[in-house]
């Protein structure tokens, strides 16, 4: 038996489909979960995937963040159900307070696509643990909000507590304070980050290299062993 | 009908590369002696019946939970006059 991991669509969701592979190709089951359903399927863990959810209206991930499927996910999550946001999955997780400060329009206001280098400095969420903290690995990044931003406070916390997931390496593609390129929340369960894991699964596309697949390798391994 | 106006505006310590953006284009067009612009949104909600302090309390808890995102954004909620309504649909 193997674990099964769903993966939300709401309206202008894009990467769901790359994300059900990513989880098919590390040996999950992915499970296709709608916006509208409070229902989460049973599922043992949670990705909402990037895109550009209700057209960024109002804010990046505003608006998905009151959706019938997060009332759950949110409740879920604050009870331990691991989940992960990419992209606009992480700007929602901003919004819904599930993890602190929040995403802002890039400092250079223009739309960015590159292959990005990252240092993994928590190895130790049940996203990463496939990982060695200090990694430095290569992986997709597009967005147009992806400053992440937060008061001098929550950031000495991020800091000192070890909740700063992913570093930009090399380049500081779009402001964030303290090159911070993912975040976890303190029990390690709920992880956000705007780079794309879920397309550097398989060495023919993205960046040839399949360094987003530990993502999805460190999450089952945590459910089948659990 | 009256309606209320929240205005919605960045922290002021968080970086507003659009507002610089305007401020920079300003000489350019003419326009001296502005220092800074920064760029905010405004929320016009029309309302049913009277505001009350009741209506405003809700307003002011939709402002908080949704209009703005109080970790990045500060918010005012502003009444206009049924007089100011009428006069500016003219």
């Amino acid at each position: 038996m193997t674990a099964r991991i769903g993966v939300v669509t709401f309206p202008g969701s894009l990467d769901d489909r790359d994300t059900q592979r990513a989880i098919r190709v590390a040996g999950a089951e992915p499970v296709a979960l709608w916006h509208k359903d409070k229902d989460l399927k049973q599922v043992d863990a949670v990705v909402l995937c990037g895109g550009f959810s209700y057209g960024d209206y109002l804010r990046a991930g505003a608006i998905a963040r009151f959706s019938p499927v997060m009332d759950t996910v949110i409740d879920q999550a604050k009870a331990g159900l691991p989940v992960l946001g990419i992209c606009n999955g992480f700007q929602i997780l901003t919004e819904a307070h599930l993890l602190p400060g929040g995403m802002l329009g890039n400092d250079h206001l223009h739309f960015i696509c590159r292959d990005q280098k990252l240092r993994v400095e928590n190895a130790d969420t049940s996203w990463t643990s496939d990982y060695a903290a200090g990694q430095e690995i290569h992986i997709p990044l597009k967005n147009m909000d992806g400053r992440y931003v937060a008061d001098r406070r929550t950031l000495d916390e991020l800091e000192a507590e070890g909740r700063v997931a992913f570093r930009y390496l090399d380049f500081n593609p779009n402001g964030s304070l303290n090159d911070i390129a993912g975040i976890t929340n303190a029990a390690g369960n709920v992880v956000g980050l705007m780079p794309h894991p879920e397309h550097a699964v398989e060495s023919l596309i993205g960046t040839g290299r399949t360094d987003g697949l530990p993502f999805f390798t460190s999450i089952l391994k945590k459910l089948v062993n659990a | 009908m009256a309606r209320v106006v929240v205005d919605v505006m960045l922290k002021p310590e968080i970086l507003d590369p659009q507002g610089q953006a305007v401020q920079r284009a300003l000489p350019r067009l003419g326009f001296e002696g502005i220092s800074d612009v920064r760029q905010g949104k405004r929320f016009e909600l029309e309302v049913d019946g009277p505001v009350d302090e009741a209506a405003l309390a809700r307003i002011h808890d939709l402002a908080e939970s949704f209009l703005a995102n109080t970790v990045i954004e500060d918010f005012t909620v502003k009444v206009e006059s049924e007089d100011v309504v009428a006069g500016a649909a003219k």
